[in-house]
């Protein structure tokens, strides 16, 4: 790693006749201070009591005996899986779609972008309503079509569990579509325009020019992505509540049951669960980040 | 004749795009505009649309919307105070870090970015012990510095990108003049920076006011919640008025869209190129 390296040296020197009077560090420490004060009291060392409620082996050997526990396990794995590589790849296409210059794609960008700049709360309560098995849109939709009455969506968990998939996408997709958007806007016209001029096909461009561009970047985000789903809670939450039976928990809302059963210690044992995980993708995304 | 098969697959995907997004931000408008009756009647536009929901909303005439007028006001004062205190947090430390160069400045941007990288929905729950150690819980101030915990770490991180782009003989310049540690983020920097603060104050108010489950687990009583935790609070009845739940969705809404258009040109340049290095 190399030290700072596009962090300009301020006070270099030659520039400085101030360099070693000390005021630049006082103030520099002054000015850390606030940060400083947040993050010791309220990560430090909530993160520090939690390890130290979440060491006791025995809350591992209960929740390790918690059929609950394992479902949401499996849950959150297949969570990560599918939809967060689904919304990336998704995302990846939907880039080159929305780099291509028309009209209207811009104004559907401008419209494509609110489900992830409006609060989640509203627009999944929107869905739920939606799939609600008697007075829901589809169900509705459903029986216009072929006379009979619809799934009860959200009471078998494999359809709950895709569906909070779908609300998850739902809301995140834009963000991605913009960060690897702003990522293909970035590569050179000209590599294009020298492809072309050799006759490329699309397929070849994308192939030889744009993936390889962005291959890193598509990494960065997909492991970021997997940070943020770990954390999210509303999608599951808001469309399920966990149910049917507590067979759609992620260890996200998991965490909130045993708050709520008063198990604080396994609540935080779920949680030590996805450090195995997500230990070595945070190295990755520290050594990539910290260049 | 090429063109207009090109323009029709285009659309080919641009309809579909169009569909996927509207369809629960319309299904939302569109409860909120139909009478009680209609709502349920599965049509795509109300025979008799109405403001009347809105009407009910804003009165507070249902006891499920009791506070709302005050909850309203909890959304915005929290999502005010977390925005300038991060905007406060974050551009101080940047300035330190990245023109200051604070020894140690290097391990402290690590910590905020380990920060950044823990789940928000693991971090509740650590958060919430804390806090009722601390005495917080069930006050506003639980949840703003919960928020601002949230968001520094990624609006350090945005400001010290931005700050590590200035020009160096800004700062030379300036020192030669004789300016000051202050002076020098007075007249220098926060000039300099203001397109990205201005993109990391609004990201950390929309964070706020968009938050849910954090004001749902450090805030109780109903005077002090916010109108997210209200609007979670319907979930809990079976014979939930939805009209009137999305209507109130709708008024949570809109004004966490409008603050998205106004400073779209500043969140898209920094928070997009920013968060993550290419």
């Amino acid at each position: 790693m190399t030290t700072a390296a596009n962090t300009a040296p301020i006070v270099s020197a030659a520039a400085s006749p101030k360099k070693d009077d000390g005021g630049w560090q006082w103030w520099g420490t002054l000015l850390v201070a606030p940060y400083l004060v947040v993050f010791v009291v309220f990560v430090l060392y909530p993160v520090g009591y939690g390890f130290w409620l979440g060491h006791n082996i025995e809350s591992y050997v209960e929740i390790f005996h918690d059929p609950i526990f394992l479902r949401a396990a499996v849950n959150t794995v297949l969570f990560l899986l599918i939809a967060v590589n689904l919304k990336m790849f998704v995302a990846l296409l939907l880039s080159g779609f929305f780099a291509i210059p028309r009209w209207w794609i811009r104004i559907l960008g401008l419209l494509f972008i609110l489900p992830w700049a409006v609060p989640s709360i509203p627009t999944i309560l929107s869905f739920r309503f939606m799939l609600n098995p008697e007075w829901g849109v589809i169900n509705q939709l459903y029986f216009n079509l072929t006379f009979e009455d619809g799934p009860n969506w959200l009471n078998d968990p494999i359809l709950a569990m895709s569906l909070a998939m779908v609300v998850h996408i739902w809301k995140s997709l834009p963000f991605w579509t913009l960060i690897l958007l702003a990522g293909r806007l970035a590569i050179a016209k000209e590599l294009y325009e020298a492809a072309s001029i050799d006759g490329a096909s699309n397929a070849q461009k994308f192939a030889h020019i744009t993936w390889p561009s962005m291959r890193q970047l598509y990494v960065t985000c997909t492991i970021l992505s997997m940070f943020f789903t770990l954390g999210d809670f509303n999608s599951v939450y808001l469309l399920t509540g966990g149910g049917p039976a507590d067979l759609t928990h992620v260890l996200a809302t998991l965490g909130i049951r045993y708050i709520r059963l008063d198990r604080v210690d396994l609540a935080m044992a779920s949680i030590m669960c996805a450090l195995p995980v997500m230990l070595p993708m945070m190295v990755y995304m520290m050594r990539r980040l910290s260049k | 004749m090429r063109k207009i098969v090109g323009e029709a697959r285009l659309l080919l995907i641009g309809i579909p795009v169009f569909l996927w997004t509207a369809i629960p931000l319309y299904h939302m408008m569109l409860f909120a505009l139909s009478p009680k009756e209609a709502a349920f009647k599965g049509k795509l536009w109300p025979d008799n649309p109405t403001l009347r929901n809105f009407e009910l909303v804003f009165g507070q005439k249902h006891y499920y919307l009791n506070n709302l007028w005050h909850q309203m006001w909890n959304s915005l004062i929290i999502a005010l105070a977390v925005g300038l205190l991060t905007l406060f947090v974050a551009t101080a430390a940047a300035f330190a870090i990245s023109r200051l160069r604070v020894r140690g400045g290097r391990i402290i941007m690590n910590m905020a970015l380990l920060t950044y990288f823990v789940p928000a929905a693991f971090l509740a729950l650590p958060m919430y012990k804390a806090m009722a150690t601390y005495g917080l819980l069930n006050t506003q101030w639980a949840l703003i510095l919960a928020m601002v915990t949230i968001a520094t770490p990624y609006a350090i991180w945005v400001l010290k990108q931005a700050a590590d782009k200035l020009p160096l003989e800004l700062d030379e310049a300036a020192i030669v003049d004789g300016a000051t540690a202050p002076q020098l983020f007075r007249h220098v920097f926060v000039p300099l920076m203001a397109p990205s603060m201005v993109a990391v104050g609004t990201y950390a108010l929309l964070l706020a006011w968009n938050e849910y489950l954090y004001a749902f687990l450090l805030l109780s009583r109903d005077v002090d919640t916010t109108l997210a935790v209200a609007l979670g609070a319907f979930l809990s009845a079976d014979d939930s008025p939805w009209e009137l739940l999305m209507t109130t969705g709708v008024i949570y809404a809109l004004p966490p869209a409008a603050i998205y258009y106004t400073f779209r040109r500043y969140m898209a340049a920094d928070l997009t190129s920013g968060s993550v290095k290419t």
